[in-house]
C-alpha cells in the first residue's frame, strides 16, 4: 500500500469559502482542534465571487425592517418550499453575524451616520444588503480568513505553534469521507474520518476525525454557461451521498438572470444584481423595459406598473412600489430567456443591461466598480456609456444536504454542512444577498454543531483499514490502463511511487476534459433553465452512457500537479450531481422557482408540501445495468417524495391568508388565524 | 477571427526546465487562460496552471506574459498580434513546484506577522460607527485579491532571496497600512513597520503599483504614507527623547 500521511483532528472542515471558515472558526473558539481543507490556495474560495452585498435585517437604512419581513421575503422569494426554520433562524441571526464581521476587521460600506449602509435586492422589500462596492463576497471572505489567522497568532503566542489548533491543509482534495461501522441495517456509520491528496504532490492524506463540516459549495461546473468556479464540482454533495446522507431539492438550480454574454470565453461570468439595485433597467432591442410584462399573479400588487412608479420608488419607498426588474431572479431569467427565444434579443443572445442612461458616469464607478473594470477589461464595453449585454447563467443550487436546521447534522453522525453545499434554506429559489448571510448563520451553527457532537461523544470511531485501502485505490485508479481495471486487481499498484504511464499504452480511455464538456453542454441543453419531459428523460439516457465513459477515465503523467488527474476525480462527483439534477427534475411534475417545466407550467399547491429526496440505490431498487449491489466508483441514486414539515403556526401566522391561498392547499391553512370561516368542501 | 498563435511555456518542475513551444488555436474575445486550457484539453493534459474564478477577482493565476507580471484570466489576446509569440513563465519571485505553478507560501508565513485588528475594546457588536470618508483609505487596500504580482515584481526580493526574511514585500506592508489607518484599529503599528516589515527597504520605485491588476495604488496610498508616519516618529524631537528616555529606564 501506498505510504499515506496521517493526521487526527476534532473537526474536519471541507471547503474554505465562507460557511467552512465560519464553521472553523466557531469550532476553534469552542477549543476544539480544527483542520479546514481545500482545493484552492487558502483564500480563494469561490466566495470572493459574491457581489452585491449580505442580505441582514439590521435596519440601518429602512428602520421598518425586521426579521419578520425578511423572513417572508426569503419564503415568499423560495416560494414556500424553503425549510421554514432554516429561513427563520437566518433572518433572526443573520444581523448579528455581520456585527460580528466588524469585530474582526470587515470594511463595510457606511451609511451617513456611520452605520453599515444597506442597498435594494431583488426580492428584499426595504434595502438590506450590506456591502462593500461590489465586491462584498472578497470582504466577507478576507475578513474571516484573517480571523484565522488571528486565532492562529493567539495559538502561537500560547503554544510556539501557528497550528497547535488550527491548520489549513491548501490545494488538498477529500475524495473519500470514512465511517465507522453502523449500528442497524438502516442507518449509517458515523463519522470516522477523511481520505484526501495533496495536489500538489500527488501524496494521499488520511484524516482522522469523528466530525466533518462538508462546506464544500455547488455544482455548477456540470453546466456549461455557469458563474461558477472549477471549484464547483458538487464534491460535498457527492461525499455525503456516499456516506449515507441523503440530498433534498436536487432540481431546484438557480440560473442568475444577468451573466455576460459576450465575448465566448467569458459568457456566463456574473454581472452583479446591485447593477439593478442601484437603478439599472433591463431592455430588449425595441428599447423597451420589458420585465412590466412579466409579474407574475403570485407577485401581483407588490411591483410597480409603470416606469414613472418604479423610478419613483428608488427615493420614496412607502408611496411606490418597486421595479419589476427586481423580481426574484427565477423570474427575471425566464423573462430574459422568453425575450430572446422570441426575437427580441442583443447581437449576442442576451438582453440590455442599461445603467449608462441612468446615472453619471462617476456614480457609476464608485458604485459598481468591479462591473466597470471587468467589462472594460473583458469585453471593451464601458458600462458608463453603453449598456450591458447580459443573459441568464448557471449560478446556484438550492438544492443540497439534507440537514438538520439547528445543527447542521446530516442524517450520518457527525456529518454536518452549510452553505451553498447544504439544502432547504432557499427553497426553490434563492434571494440574491441571502447567501453570505446563509453561509455566516449556518456555517457558524454547523461549527457549534460540530463542537457539541464532539464533546458528548463517549468514543470516537476508528478508521477501518479497509476502507481506507478502497479509498486509495478509487483515488489512484484514474491512472491505470483502462483495460487492467476489470477484476479485483487495479488501483495503487500501477500508481503508487512516481506512477507513470507510457503514452503509448492510452490507444483506449477517456479524456477527462471531453467528458467534462460533454456533461456541461448536455446538463445545459438538456436540463437547464426550461425543461420537458422528453429532454430530461434524454439526459437520463445519456447520463447513462457518460457513466460508463467517466469509469474509463486515464490520466497521462504523473501525480504531480496534474490537472488530467485533478477533472477525472471531480468528475465522478458532477456525474451523480448530475443524475440528482436529472431525476429530481423529472419527477417534479410543476414549475416553481429554479425548476421550470414547459410542460407542467404552473404552480401546483400539491407539490408544494413534497419535497424529493435523493439517496443512494439501495439493494432492490431500480439499478439500472449494473450488476450485483453498489458500484463503488459511481454508485447509482434513487430519488423519491416525501412530505415536509409543515411551518409553525405563529410564522404561518405572519402570512396574510389571501397571500397563503396562492400556494397551499385548503387543508393545509385550516388553522390560520385569518381563516375565520369553515373551510369549505369539507376538505379539512 | 481564429488563428493559430505561437505559445512558448515553461514547463518543468523544482530539478529545472525548459521552454516549449506549441503551436495552438485563438479565437476572438479570449484571455491567456483560455489558450492554455485549450493546450490543457488537446495537447498537454498535465499541464500545470493555477486558477479558480477566470473573472480576475480571486487572484490565483498569476504568472509571467513576456516578462511582465500578470493574471492570465484578465491578459486579452487582442493586445497580441496573430504573429506574436506569447511567452508564459512562473512568477519568478517563488520556488517553482510545477510548470506555471509557483510555491507562494512565502506570503502566507508573512501574513501572519502583521499583528491582527485590534478592535477596540469598549465597542459592542453593532456599536461601530465610521465615516464612509474613513473607511475608503483601507477599502482600497481591502480591494487587494492576494495574487501577488507585486511580491514577485518588487526588486526587493526578487533575485534576493537573502531579502526575504526581513521584508513583508508590499502586499503586506500594505495590509500593516491598511490596519494603520482602519478608524477602529486601536494598535500602534508605526514602529513594527520600520523595525519588523522592511518598510525602510522599500525604495518607491512604484513597480508594486504597476502591476496590481486591481489598480490599487500601493505606493502612494499606502508605503509612502506609512513611510511619513515613520518619519514623523524617527524625527520628530519630543518622540526621540521620549524613546532615548523609555530605553535607559528599559
Amino acid at each position: 500500500m501506498t505510504e499515506i500521511e496521517r493526521h487526527e483532528y476534532d473537526v474536519l472542515v471541507i471547503g474554505a469559502g465562507g460557511a467552512g471558515l465560519r464553521a472553523a472558526i466557531e469550532a476553534r473558539e469552542r477549543g476544539l482542534r480544527v483542520a479546514i481543507v481545500c482545493k484552492s490556495l487558502f483564500g480563494k474560495a469561490h466566495t470572493v465571487m459574491a457581489e452585491g452585498g449580505c442580505a441582514a435585517a439590521m435596519g440601518n437604512v429602512n428602520d421598518n425592517d425586521s426579521w419578520q419581513v425578511h423572513f417572508r421575503d426569503t419564503m415568499r422569494g423560495g416560494k414556500f418550499l424553503n425549510n421554514w426554520r432554516m429561513a427563520e433562524l437566518h433572518a433572526k441571526e443573520a444581523p448579528d453575524r455581520v456585527w460580528e464581521l466588524e469585530m474582526y476587521g470587515a470594511l463595510f460600506d457606511r451609511t451617513s451616520d456611520g452605520r453599515i449602509s444597506q442597498r435594494h435586492f431583488g426580492g428584499h422589500t426595504y434595502p438590506r444588503l450590506a456591502h462593500v462596492g461590489d465586491r462584498t463576497g472578497l470582504e466577507l471572505l478576507r475578513t474571516m480568513q484573517q480571523r484565522i489567522v488571528a486565532l492562529q497568532q493567539d495559538d502561537h503566542a500560547e503554544t510556539g505553534d501557528y497550528e497547535a489548533r488550527l491548520r489549513v491543509f491548501a490545494e488538498c482534495t477529500v475524495t473519500e469521507l470514512l465511517t465507522g461501522p453502523s449500528d442497524a441495517p438502516d442507518q449509517p456509520g458515523a463519522i470516522a474520518g477523511a481520505l484526501g491528496y495533496w495536489r500538489e504532490s500527488g501524496r494521499l492524506v488520511l484524516f482522522s476525525a469523528p466530525a466533518v463540516v462538508l462546506a464544500t459549495g455547488g455544482i455548477g461546473k456540470s453546466f456549461q454557461v455557469t458563474s461558477n468556479s472549477w471549484e464547483y464540482t458538487g464534491d460535498g454533495h457527492a461525499l455525503a451521498l456516499r456516506a449515507g446522507a441523503e440530498l433534498i431539492d436536487m432540481e431546484f438550480v438557480q440560473f442568475h438572470p444577468t451573466g455576460m454574454v459576450w465575448p465566448p470565453s467569458v459568457k456566463g461570468i456574473l454581472v452583479t444584481e446591485g447593477v439593478r439595485g442601484d437603478g439599472g433597467v433591463l431592455k430588449n432591442s425595441d428599447g423597451k423595459r420589458f420585465m412590466f410584462d412579466y409579474v407574475p399573479d403570485v407577485f401581483k400588487g407588490q411591483y410597480a406598473q409603470s416606469e414613472d412608479e418604479a423610478d419613483r420608488w428608488y427615493d420614496d419607498q412607502e408611496n411606490n412600489r418597486r421595479t419589476p426588474d427586481l423580481l426574484p431572479r427565477d423570474e427575471v431569467a425566464r423573462a430574459i430567456n422568453t425575450e430572446v427565444k422570441e426575437g427580441r434579443g442583443s447581437p449576442h443572445g442576451g438582453v440590455y443591461l442599461d445603467i449608462a442612461s441612468r446615472m453619471p458616469a462617476e456614480e457609476i464607478k464608485r458604485r459598481l466598480p468591479s462591473m466597470y473594470h471587468q467589462f472594460k477589461e473583458l469585453a471593451d464595453v464601458d458600462i458608463t456609456a453603453e449598456p450591458m449585454e447580459v443573459g441568464p447563467t448557471c449560478h446556484y443550487v438550492m438544492g443540497g444536504i439534507h440537514v438538520d436546521p439547528d445543527t447542521g447534522q446530516s442524517r450520518v453522525p457527525g456529518l454536518f454542512a452549510a452553505g451553498e453545499c447544504a439544502g432547504g434554506m432557499h427553497g426553490s429559489n434563492r434571494l440574491g444577498g441571502n447567501s453570505l448571510s446563509d453561509l455566516l448563520v449556518f456555517g457558524r451553527r454547523a461549527g457549534l454543531g460540530a463542537a457539541d457532537y464532539v464533546a458528548d461523544l463517549d468514543r470516537r470511531p476508528d478508521v477501518r483499514p479497509a476502507d481506507v485501502d478502497a479509498a486509495a485505490r478509487m483515488t489512484l485508479a484514474p491512472f491505470d490502463p483502462p483495460s487492467a481495471r476489470t477484476g479485483g486487481a487495479s488501483g495503487a499498484d500501477a500508481a503508487s511511487g512516481a506512477g507513470a504511464n507510457g503514452a503509448g499504452e492510452s490507444g483506449a480511455g477517456e479524456n477527462p476534459y471531453t467528458l467534462h464538456a460533454e456533461l456541461q453542454r448536455m446538463m445545459n441543453d438538456l436540463v437547464g433553465i426550461i425543461r420537458t419531459e422528453s429532454e430530461v428523460a434524454e439526459a437520463q439516457r445519456r447520463l447513462g452512457e457518460l457513466r460508463t465513459r467517466v469509469r474509463q477515465v486515464f490520466v497521462e503523467g504523473h501525480r504531480q500537479y496534474n490537472p488530467g488527474w485533478h477533472l477525472a476525480l471531480d468528475l465522478r462527483n458532477m456525474l451523480v450531481v448530475s443524475e440528482a439534477v436529472a431525476s429530481s427534475a423529472l419527477l417534479r411534475t410543476e414549475s416553481r422557482g429554479g425548476h421550470t417545466r414547459e410542460d407542467h407550467p404552473g404552480l401546483d399547491p400539491d407539490w408544494r408540501h413534497r419535497v424529493l429526496v435523493t439517496h443512494l440505490a439501495r439493494d432492490g431498487e431500480p439499478d439500472g445495468e449494473h450488476d450485483g449491489g453498489v458500484d463503488p466508483v459511481l454508485p447509482r441514486v434513487a430519488v423519491g417524495p416525501a412530505e415536509r414539515a409543515p411551518m409553525r403556526e405563529d410564522l404561518l401566522a405572519l402570512f396574510d391568508l389571501a397571500e397563503l391561498e396562492k400556494y397551499y392547499t385548503p387543508s393545509e391553512l385550516a388553522a390560520h388565524p385569518g381563516n375565520t370561516a369553515a373551510p369549505e368542501g369539507g376538505t379539512a | 477571427m481564429s488563428y493559430t498563435g505561437t505559445f512558448r511555456i515553461w514547463r518543468g518542475d523544482t530539478d529545472g526546465g525548459a521552454l516549449t513551444d506549441f503551436e495552438v488555436e485563438v479565437n476572438e474575445g479570449e484571455v491567456v487562460l483560455d489558450v492554455l486550457h485549450r493546450l490543457q484539453a488537446t495537447q498537454a493534459p498535465d499541464l500545470a496552471v493555477r486558477w479558480n474564478c477566470k473573472a480576475g477577482k480571486c487572484g490565483s493565476c498569476s504568472a509571467e506574459i513576456n516578462g511582465k507580471p500578470r493574471l492570465l484570466c484578465m491578459t486579452r489576446m487582442s493586445v497580441f498580434e496573430p504573429g506574436d509569440v506569447v511567452t508564459v513563465t512562473p512568477m519568478r519571485t517563488f520556488p517553482v513546484i510545477r510548470d506555471l505553478v509557483t510555491d507562494v507560501s512565502f506570503n502566507y508565513a508573512k501574513a501572519r506577522e502583521i499583528p491582527s485588528f485590534t478592535p477596540p475594546a469598549e465597542l459592542a457588536p453593532g456599536e461601530y460607527r465610521m465615516a464612509q470618508v474613513d473607511v475608503e483609505r483601507s477599502q482600497e487596500f481591502r480591494k487587494c485579491i492576494e495574487c501577488y504580482l507585486c511580491q514577485d515584481t518588487c526588486h526587493v526580493v526578487r533575485d534576493h532571496e537573502e531579502n526575504k526574511d526581513s521584508f513583508a514585500g508590499p502586499r503586506f506592508l500594505m495590509r500593516v497600512a491598511e490596519l494603520e489607518m482602519h478608524p477602529l484599529d486601536v494598535a500602534d503599528r508605526v514602529p513594527a513597520a520600520q523595525e519588523e516589515h522592511g518598510l525602510g527597504q522599500c525604495n518607491i520605485t512604484k513597480c508594486c503599483t504597476d502591476v496590481c491588476p486591481e489598480g490599487i495604488k500601493i505606493t502612494d496610498n499606502a508605503l509612502i504614507p506609512m513611510k511619513e508616519r515613520v518619519a514623523d516618529r524617527r524625527y520628530d524631537p519630543l518622540v526621540w527623547l521620549g524613546r532615548t528616555i523609555s530605553r535607559r529606564r528599559g
